[in-house]
């Protein structure tokens, strides 16, 4: 199967970008950013803050299935509707420091587009680091444990 | 031994991801590691053991204490840990598009 997310890392850089081409028209791309109903759908995290502007910020909390919570902030520096939101984002009570990333929404047609993040990263080593920790069976097991809720709501 | 399944078994454990954490950026005694945790000493004891099996941590001698750190030779093939972080953005991604995809008809 085709890749559709890329990422690409070059050894020694302290940076690196996510690309992926999405079958959404760019305003219901960027409304998934900005929403923060929806955000917790797929990011598999709770949204405690978003405020979408030049100057806001944000506030995001995951729960693994033992009850553990790990917070992420930001703050956003840049907001524009539909085209670039630059943030910092940074682990709460985890030895990395902040990082800066650049989100650039693009429309390709009136029906697909596609998302750019630049991540930059203090040092080379940070991002080894930060890439390495195993944030992804602590988010999926959230997740699972949402879609759990979920079903027993309906 | 399989250790590519075993590295993600150490890692499926959250005190385990904890203990990885606080070595991001050093050098610790296992007593210092068991002073941030509830969990009784034999308990964090047992979770180094595991994630220094496995190849994760690393330990060095210095006098009678044991330090423990981050493996920096497990960790550095790019390609290898690149791959996961990959595929839970792929994963998110996919989510994005599957619920955007049915928004306009749900408001």
């Amino acid at each position: 199967m085709e890749l559709k997310t890329k990422v690409d890392a070059e050894n020694g850089r302290p940076d690196l970008t996510i690309t992926r081409e999405f079958e959404l028209p760019v305003a219901l791309l960027f409304k998934a950013y900005t929403e923060s109903e929806i955000l917790e759908q797929w990011m598999g995290t709770k949204v405690l803050k978003l405020e979408n502007k030049t100057h806001g910020g944000f506030q995001f909390e995951t729960t693994d299935p033992r009850g553990n919570k790990y917070r992420f902030n930001g703050a956003i520096h840049e907001f524009i509707a539909d085209k670039k939101i630059t943030r910092t984002f940074e682990f709460e009570n985890m030895p990395f420091d902040v990082q800066l990333e650049f989100l650039e929404f693009e429309k390709l047609t009136d029906d697909t587009s596609k998302l750019t993040i630049h991540t930059i990263y203090r040092s080379v080593e940070h991002r080894d680091q930060v890439l390495q920790m195993p944030f992804k069976q602590g988010i999926n097991m959230a997740h699972n444990r949402l879609q759990e809720i979920a079903a027993q709501l309906k | 031994m399989n250790l590519r399944r075993d590295v993600f078994q150490a890692i499926a454990d959250p005190t385990r991801r904890a203990i990885l954490l606080l070595l991001a950026s050093q050098t610790m005694t296992a007593g210092a590691i068991a002073a941030n945790f509830d969990t009784a000493r034999p308990t964090v004891s047992k979770h180094l053991q595991i994630l220094t099996e496995c190849e994760l941590l690393a330990q060095t001698q210095t006098g009678r204490e044991v330090h423990y750190h981050i493996n920096a030779k497990k960790m550095k093939e790019v390609a290898e840990f690149i791959e996961p972080f990959r595929q839970m953005w792929d994963d998110r991604f996919n989510k994005l598009e599957a619920i955007m995809k049915n928004y306009p008809q749900k408001k």
